[in-house]
């Protein structure tokens, strides 16, 4: 059986280095450009012909564009408008970095959101800037988020710490639960697939259970795939509420 | 696990960075304005619709209140004429009611005077034929001609004293 964490792999293809940082183009760098192409090319070419009645691409583009913007503006606001293409940005790397990842393409499959530097980084540029555009719109005001109104003062040795703790704790929540479900899902789908190659060479009947297992598994990774980009983004919305608005 | 090897830390962080920005500035410049227009687009012509037939409502209304008052004017000047003509009609039937009864009241009044006149020819002839007769009687009994003035004289007397 094939080792079920060797998916995960950084195979470099062209090593680059720039002044002593290691930039090589590897198959992670090679899934971003095609998520980036395919999100480019998908929402460019589909709403072209700008239909009145839109057909199946055009509907699609228009599903994405408005069921993001409806997030934001539930979530966030009337403000909340200007972060769109940032939201819409993100949205579209995640769930195209995660299904890409569910597709077998040759030599550079790969899902580049399994790896948690990759979401600590997207979800550090979200705590980040959430967190710049709180002290930006509420000055040192935005500290009362740690101490909300109406709590008595004698619960601040309590209260404080923790809701430190729970801001501070965002980025790596956000950053772990998106790879660490990319890369469970992916670990099950290769040990699946491993058990229908070892039990289906030896009968066919055995290799027909794990072999159904992985199809139900397999409908199920897309599902989490949809899911864990719709959940990064309505948390990054969520945070930015609170910026926007406090609590 | 590679996930944890830092070795491939900065090559992905570089390209996450390139690809997002890319991303990012795509999405602004290109595909959400393109998007956004076409969505515009289509709520602007909805709502042109919308406000035509809105439009079109409104006209159909005000035809439709056109129609009844003209229906209304129609019935009040149907009426107006009707009641004009059984007015007219009414005074009419009056004047000749009038008329008739003048007349008829006149023709009475003329048959009246006839039947006075006849009464009085005739009780003049009655006084005439009395004292005929009482001339012929008095002949009979007494065998001679009575005094006729006399006679005249107990004719009116008898007859005034019976009322007539």
């Amino acid at each position: 059986m094939a080792n079920p964490i060797e998916q995960f792999k950084i195979q470099p293809f062209v090593p680059l280095k720039v002044g002593g940082l290691d930039i090589s183009f590897t198959n992670s760098s090679a899934m971003m450009v095609l998520s980036v192409c395919l999100i480019t090319l998908f929402l460019t070419l589909s709403v072209r012909s700008r239909a009145l009645v839109p057909g199946r691409w055009q509907s699609m583009a228009e599903i994405f564009y408005e069921f993001i913007a409806g997030m934001l503006r539930d979530n966030v606001g009337a403000e909340g408008r200007k972060y769109f293409p940032f939201i819409f940005s993100l949205f579209m790397f995640v769930l195209f970095g995660n299904l890409l990842g569910m597709l077998p393409i040759p030599v550079i499959g790969f899902t580049y959101t399994s790896h948690v530097i990759v979401t600590f980084a997207m979800a550090l540029v979200v705590f980040v800037g959430v967190t710049v555009i709180g002290f930006a719109r509420h000055g040192t005001h935005y500290l009362r988020m740690f101490f909300p109104h109406g709590a008595p003062i004698a619960t601040a040795v309590i209260l404080i710490p923790i809701e430190l703790i729970s801001y501070f704790s965002r980025p790596f929540s956000l950053a772990v639960r998106l790879f660490a479900n990319m890369t469970v899902g992916h670990i099950i789908l290769k040990v699946m697939g491993g058990f229908v190659v070892s039990l289906g060479a030896f009968y066919i009947v055995p290799g027909i259970v794990p072999f159904a297992f992985l199809g139900a598994i397999t409908v199920l990774e897309f599902g989490i795939a949809l899911l864990q980009a719709y959940v990064f983004t309505i948390l990054s919305c969520i945070y930015l509420h609170d910026a926007i608005h406090m609590h | 696990m590679p996930q944890f090897d830092p070795t491939f830390f900065t090559p992905q962080l570089f390209w996450l960075l390139l690809t997002f920005v890319t991303l990012y500035f795509v999405m602004t410049t290109v595909a959400l304005p393109k998007i956004g227009a076409v969505l515009d687009e289509r709520q602007r012509k909805i709502d042109d619709n919308l406000d035509k037939a809105a439009q079109l409502k409104a006209e159909a209304e005000a035809a439709v209140a056109a129609y009844e008052k003209a229906l209304a004017e129609s019935r009040a000047h149907a009426h107006s004429v009707i009641k004009e003509a059984s007015d007219r009609l009414a005074a009419q039937a009056e004047e000749r009611n009038k008329a008739l009864s003048a007349k008829l009241a006149e023709q009475i009044k003329s048959g009246e005077a006839r039947i006075a006149e006849a009464k009085d020819k005739a009780l003049a002839n009655v006084r005439d034929v009395a004292i005929e007769v009482a001339g012929s009687v008095f002949d009979r009994l007494v065998g001679a001609s009575a005094d006729a003035a006399k006679l005249e004289a107990a004719v009116a007397s008898a007859l005034k004293e019976h009322g007539k």
